[in-house]
């Protein structure tokens, strides 16, 4: 059964808040890359963490384009939707 | 020229985390080699010691978010650097920081992110490396982190020659600042070998010590592995007395050489070129030497050709009034560390007038006939001492410091 968008939005946060270590109610689905001060060093590293949370395979033009939480959340809802999955244990 | 003063230093290392209690170990001859410990994934071993930072916590000395960024040279590097621009007592107004050098040292760069990368790709199929793995591993990383946490813009790279990583930058330092090209330099180096691909590496070498780092001894087995970082502020000396800092001692000259002869066997002849090209430098004569602070790992080759090259350079001073000890009997070998701990090691012993012992001596071995400082801490004021530093593949590289 596909999971709904509020899990897979609960789970991106998450993941981004472990990355960044942050609080995830210190920001919402709503906050831009730039107010939290995430460059793109941080944004690789949190695309890492959310390709091997949901076991996706982020494109490199689609990375570029994330400016915010809300971005990452459509994205992975896409590829979801899309698959396959990439098939692998969980790296580092 | 002009004439360079350390008013700063820095150490973490197995027998201290910053430089007093580092001195105060090698005062005390508190050897830090204990048995190895670590998560090998069940690995056992092939040697059973080894000179670690056993409590060494990222977590008191940065943000969490800092440590995932920096692999664990980097971590000691920076704890060492910001201890040294402490104790120097130096502010970077943008003037003096974009006129100050930062030079570090490292055999290896960040072995801990590659080695956890490729057990996830070769032994669990992972198809990705992790994102952080090229800006952790990279040997630069303790510089550029040097130069962003403290705004220094002016020259800055890293040396990589092996076990002469750290002598080879604070060198090339020490050279741009006596000729006028900067005014300020960060210098040194860090090491933190113990990923288990890099302790296999070494193993495989069969040069690693089946008990402990006993340097110029009979029955010496091989050399000990060690981690740490130690960085030295170079100041024009000029500068340095005019802002009334303490300056501990002067680096007085640099020499380096390359053996052109082979991968791993050392030859007498290219270390004694190094040390009469630092002599040379810093327009000393030989029987002005009265410590040097050997390479002395604990292998049968590396002190059996040192004390032929210190023969060959100092002759009859050899045997008459010319102390010379290895600490790492008491930090361990920290590779491309070892000329910076070393350095440090130096010139503490110059201006503390007390030259540490060489720990672990079980007697006189007959191609080691040196006076190896074995009895304990020596009270001894010395004006002048080289530390030497030997790389595998040959490549040589010696400082020569003063008393001031």
């Amino acid at each position: 059964m596909p999971e709904s968008p509020e899990d897979i939005a609960t789970r991106v946060i998450r993941v981004i808040a472990k990355t960044q270590h942050i609080e995830p109610t210190a920001f919402t689905a709503d906050s831009t890359f730039e107010e939290m001060k995430i460059d793109s060093l941080d944004g690789i590293n949190i695309v890492f963490a959310v390709e091997t949370e949901f076991g996706v395979d982020v494109p490199d033009e689609a990375m570029k384009a994330l400016r915010s939480v809300r971005d990452v959340i459509d994205g992975v809802e896409k590829l979801l939707a899309e698959g396959p999955k990439i098939s692998e244990a969980p790296a580092a | 020229m002009r004439r360079v003063a350390v008013t700063g230093v820095g150490v973490v290392s197995a027998i201290g985390q910053n430089a007093t209690d580092f001195f105060a170990s090698l005062r005390a001859g508190a050897s830090g080699i204990r048995p190895v410990t670590g998560d090998y994934r069940g690995a056992q071993l092939r040697f059973p010691t080894a000179a670690q930072i056993a409590d060494f916590d990222p977590q008191q000395h940065f943000e969490p978010r800092q440590v995932d960024y920096l692999d664990r040279f980097a971590q000691l590097g920076m704890v060492a650097a910001r201890e040294a621009v402490r104790d120097a007592g130096l502010v970077f107004n943008p003037d003096l920081a974009s006129n100050t050098v930062i030079a570090t040292g490292s055999s290896l760069g960040g072995k801990y992110i590659e080695d956890d990368g490729y057990f996830h790709m070769y032994a669990e199929g992972a198809q990705r490396f992790h994102p952080l793995s090229i800006a952790k591993a990279m040997h630069n990383a303790l510089t550029s982190h040097m130069a962003m946490e403290l705004g220094i813009t002016g020259p800055a790279w890293t040396t990589s020659t092996a076990c002469s990583s750290s002598n080879h930058a604070i060198g090339q330092a020490f050279w741009m600042l006596r000729n006028g090209s900067a005014d300020c330099a960060l210098v040194g180096g860090s090491e933190a070998p113990f990923s288990l691909g890099v302790l296999r590496a070494w193993e495989a070498m069969r040069v690693l010590s089946t008990d402990t780092c006993r340097p110029f001894s009979k029955d010496r087995k091989g050399l000990v592995l060690g981690e740490g970082a130690a960085i030295l502020a170079l100041e024009p000396m000029d500068h340095a007395l005019a802002r009334g800092a303490r300056i501990y001692a002067e680096v007085a000259g640099f020499g380096m050489s390359s053996d052109a002869h082979h991968l791993t066997m050392p030859s007498a002849v290219g270390a004694a070129r190094a040390m009469r090209a630092a002599l040379a430098d810093g327009g000393l004569d030989a029987s002005a030497v009265q410590y040097i602070n050997a390479h002395g790992t604990g292998t049968l080759a590396n002190d059996r050709t040192e004390t032929a090259a210190i023969h060959e350079v100092f002759g009859s001073h050899a045997r008459n009034n010319l102390a010379v000890s290895s600490t790492k009997s008491m930090h361990g070998h920290t590779l491309g560390a070892a000329g910076a701990l070393e350095a440090v090691a130096t010139v503490l012993s110059l201006s503390h007038g007390l030259l540490p012992p060489t720990c672990n001596y079980l007697g006189r071995d007959s191609d080691c006939d040196l006076d190896y400082v074995i009895e304990g801490c020596r009270q001894r004021k010395v004006k002048a001492a080289l530390s030497n530093s030997f790389a595998f593949g040959g490549l040589n590289a010696v400082l020569l410091f003063k008393a001031v």
